[in-house]
Order: structure tokens, then sequence, then C-alpha cells
């Protein structure tokens, strides 16, 4: 394993160089991360939204955004600018703190969750040793801010919804988390590092998806599920509850719940190609290329190549995910409320359960395979 | 002093703001929302406060189990439940408000003479930081084994009570009536298995 482009030491060294301290440079390094991550978020978030209206017309065999920027790229960019400048109406009736704290509740965990998201062996804010965990953690406090905003709104609909919400937040967690467990037990570690490389070394074939099939498809149901898309969107269910929790908000406010919304998809996608897609990982390992064609690993072209080659196979493999979100929304029906509780504790849960024990005895049979 | 050790010494003062206010405001707002709010602001600052002392994992399943299973929990009771009742005010009311606050401003006293006097045996280690999880691991299933499988077993006992509590398998017969309206929609509600009889 090559330790790849470290691009905190060099930049720390760059400045260091021009001659100032190194506590500075330190400084200054530590806001950049944060800020490019939020900023790829939000571009992220809005390509998904894009790629939304798109897709969503190509299955209903319309054309779709056409005329706002090249293929409608523009039009995501319209829509925030339009609601940037939507007017922030207070609505009378409601509880004005919590129906403008709830969005941000909504917002921030999912923004926050990103510190433990790799694009590439250096390239994530930081290395949390609880990794994973923290995303599970930080991902159970949604659901207080959408039962917030279903509270304030003072409207039967939203306070439905809010619950429906809450309800369905707490019921995928555990089968999410138990998912989970499982890969962390193959890969000895929480941290998202560890766990890619568990996964590298035979290419494609030692990705997780091989030996983790059912924990693979448990993941993706409760983090559709968790993300409230479509076919577990009852928190928003619009022939029935009108918008659900969001039913009162527009303008900023409904912007911060629309990009927390696709941001999350966007995050699940990514947790996905992570634990079980082999996260920047190509199929046909780098390395192998570079032994075949008789490259040193520690070229400098080809670390950059390696480098750019991951980000690129990260958002390959998340936005294949993301794509199978979106047609799942546009051609499945909803499930019912009963449907969607029935699923979660009676049949996703014993199984990932049952998963979790077998993934535990074949660690002990085969500990070469399992990571023992 | 470095960047280090002023955030660090900033953030434990505003953490403890943020917990001491918070806490006030569980206890003495009258709305009982604002309360449950306040509760998962004042167990937010608490993770807050386990992160400063290097305990990562602490943290974060402090905001899981608090933040996102009690409070969560909590919220979702009140807002079921829903009564809004107003009580009629008692006469004489601010005799009890002050029995109660001067008992419990007995209690910080009493506490906090303790948390003075007691000479406090302070471990010199270093914090174990990322080791955490395998060391609250190892404790788990060795040394504090009889404690961990006792919550366990409590849990169960509270998950089986709430399961048989919620399909109300003991109501009277009496009280189920049938209903004779033949409701169409899919939701139809099941029947209550006592009123099959």
């Amino acid at each position: 394993m090559t330790s790849g482009i470290d691009l905190q030491a060099s930049f720390i060294e760059v400045l260091t160089g021009l001659g100032l301290p190194a506590g500075v440079a330190k400084v200054l390094w530590l806001p950049l991360p944060m800020v490019i991550i939020v900023a790829a978020v939000t571009v992220l978030a809005l390509v998904s939204t894009w790629l939304e209206r798109k897709i969503s017309a190509a299955a209903q065999q319309r054309i779709g955004p056409e005329y706002m920027g090249p293929l409608g790229m523009l039009a995501p960019v319209a829509d925030v600018i339009k609601l940037l400048f939507k007017e922030d109406i207070s609505i009378a009736k409601t509880d004005p703190w919590l129906f403008a704290i709830a969005p941000l509740l909504v917002f921030i965990p999912v923004f926050l969750s990103y510190i433990i998201v790799p694009f590439g062996q250096n390239l994530l804010i930081t290395d949390l040793s609880v990794g994973i965990f923290i995303w599970i953690s930080l991902s159970s406090i949604a659901p207080i801010g959408l039962l917030m905003a279903g509270y304030s709104s003072n409207n039967k609909y939203s306070l439905l919804g809010g619950l429906r919400a809450a309800a369905q937040s707490i019921s995928y967690e555990i089968p999410l988390a138990l998912a989970v467990l499982a890969i962390a037990m193959m890969s000895n570690s929480l941290s998202t590092i560890d766990i890619v490389d568990q996964q590298s070394g035979y290419g494609i074939l030692s990705w997780n998806i091989w030996r983790q099939p059912i924990g693979f498809l448990i993941f993706w149901i409760a983090a559709l599920a968790e993300c409230e898309r479509m076919p577990f969107d009852l928190p928003e269910a619009e022939e029935e509850l009108v918008a659900g929790y969001q039913t009162e908000y527009s303008s900023v406010k409904f912007m911060l719940f629309y990009a927390g919304s696709y941001a999350n998809l966007v995050l699940s996608a990514l947790l996905v190609s992570v634990l079980y897609l082999g996260g920047w990982e190509s199929p046909i390992p780098v390395s192998w290329i570079a032994g075949w064609i008789n490259v040193s690993e520690n070229t400098p072209w080809l670390q950059l190549l390696t480098a750019s080659l991951g980000i690129i196979m990260t958002l390959f493999k998340t936005y294949l995910m993301v794509f199978i979100a979106i047609l799942l929304r546009w051609t499945v029906p909803r499930v019912r409320i009963d449907q969607l509780l029935d699923l979660g504790w009676k049949f996703l849960l014993p199984v990932s359960l049952v998963n979790l024990l077998v993934t535990a005895a074949l660690k002990l049979t085969f500990p070469v395979a399992f990571g023992g | 002093m470095n960047l280090a050790d002023g955030v660090q010494i900033v953030s434990f003062v505003v953490l403890a703001a943020m917990m001491l206010g918070g806490a006030l405001g569980v206890v003495l707002l009258d709305n009982i929302v604002y309360s449950a709010f306040l509760l998962g602001f004042v167990f937010i600052s608490m993770s807050g406060m386990y992160i400063l002392l290097n305990a990562a994992f602490v943290a974060a399943a402090q905001v899981l189990i608090y933040v996102g299973a009690v409070n969560v929990l909590i919220l979702f009771g009140i807002m079921l439940v829903n009564k809004r009742q107003d009580f009629a005010p008692v006469p004489k009311a601010w005799l009890g408000k002050a029995a109660t606050g001067l008992v419990c401003v007995g209690l910080f006293v009493l506490l906090g003479a303790m948390v003075l006097a007691t000479p406090w045996s302070l471990s010199t280690l270093t914090p174990i930081g990322d080791g955490a999880l395998v060391a609250i691991g190892k404790h788990f299933f060795t040394d504090f084994l009889l404690p961990f499988e006792l919550a366990s077993v409590l849990l169960l006992m509270a998950m089986i009570g709430a399961i048989v509590l919620a399909r109300r398998d003991f109501l009277p017969g009496e009280l189920a009536e049938p209903d004779e309206t033949v409701l169409t929609l899919p939701e139809r509600p099941r029947e209550l298995v006592s009123s099959k009889k």
C-alpha cells in the first residue's frame, strides 16, 4: 500500500518554505478541506437534483429541462436563485423559534457527516477511529428536526409527517447499524479508510459486495428509508399529507430541507460505495497496471493519476447508486405505513441479525477471506 | 498558551454554558415540548464535553442513544398523547414551589460541599483516546460482563412489557365494542384478540 498524495503535508511544507511558522501553516490549512467539502457537497447535491429531473423525464418519456444551459444543467442553479429570492414568510400561529431551528437541525448533521467520507487514501477531512459510527449517530439527530418542523408548523399534515418520519427513521436505523456492524467486524475497524483498505488487493473481486450481498441489500433498503426516498417517502407522501413536515415551509428554510435531503441521498450513496463497492479503488488496481508497465508506484504522475482516478471512481459508484435510487423513485409505488414498519421490524431486523451471526461464523471459519 | 489549549478552554466554557442553560430551561419552561427539545440540546452539549475529554466513541454513543433514541421517543410520546389540558390554579401554589426550591438549593449546596471536600484521586495516565473502543469492548466481555448482561435482560423485559401493553390482549371483552360499520379502506383495523370469542 502506498500512502498516495498527502496534500496536508505538502501544503504545510510549501508554506513553511515561504517562511511561515509550522503552526500558522497548519491553522491556514485547517479550514481548507472543510470549505472544499461543503462546496463539493453542495455541487453534488445540485447535480443529483438535475439527475432527478432528467431521469424522471426519461422514465416518463419526456425530455425534461432543456433550455436552461446545456441539457438544462442550469436548472438547479435557477432553483437555488429562486428560493433565495423568495420572501421568507413567517406564518401566523406557528412557533417561530422551533420553525426556524428545525431546517437547520435536519441540514447540519448531514453536512457534518461528510467529515468521514473518503475520496482517496488521504482525501478526507479526518480519519476518525470511530469513523462510520459518527455517521450513524449523526443521522439519528435528523428525526428531531423533522419532529420539530412537524410540531411547530401547527398543521395536522405536518405533525403526521413529522411523526411518520421519526417512526421510520428509528425503525430503519437498527438494520442499518447492524449491516454496518457486519462490515466493521470484517475490517476490524470503524474507520472508513481501513474499511476501504481491507477491500483492496484483488480489484473488483475483493469488494465487500461479494462477501456481504445480504448486508448490501439491507443497507441500501435501510438507507433509502433513512433518506425518505420513494418506496419509503411516507413522511412527505404528497397524495396523503400535502408535503408532510415541509408543507408550511418556503424560501430559504425549504431550501435547507431540500438540499439536506439530496445531500443525504448522495451521502448514503457515497457510503454504499465506501462500505460495499471498494471506495476509491478501481475494478483493476492501478498498482497492478503500474507493475505491468514497469512504473514505480512513487512516480509523481502516477500518484496524481491514482488520486484523480480514485475521486472519479468514488463519484462514479456513488452516482450509479443515485441513479438506481432515482429510477426506483419513478418506477416503484409507495408502501403503506404498516407495511413499512412490518418490513423494518419483522423482516430486515431478523435478517440483519442472522447476517451478522453468519458473518461472525464465517470470520471464525475462513479468517483469510473474512478478515480474521 | 498555544492554539489547541485556547480552543479547548473556550469550547469548555461555551459547552458548560449551553449545558447549564439548557438544563435550567428543561426544568423551568412551561411548555413540555420545549423542555423535551432542550433536553436533546443538553445531551448534545454533554457529547461535546466527551469529545473535549478525548472520548469520541462515548460522545458518538451519547448522541446515538440519548439524542437519537431516548429524546426522539420522549418527543414521540408527547406528540402522540398531545394532551392540551389547562390546570386549575392551585391556591397557595407558591408554598410548594418555595419548598421545592429550598430542597433543591439544599441538595446543591450539599453536593457542592461534597465535591469540594472529597480528595479526588486524579489519574495521571494519558487518556486512552482512540483505543477506547477496544478497551470498552474488552471490559464488557470480561470484568463488566454481569452488569452488561443484566442491562440487556432489563431491556428485554422492558421490550416484552411494551409489546404486551401495545397488543392490549388484557383488555376485557366488553371494552372492545364490535364495530357495526364495515370499513372499506385497506386500513381496516384488526380485531382485538380478546373480542374474537
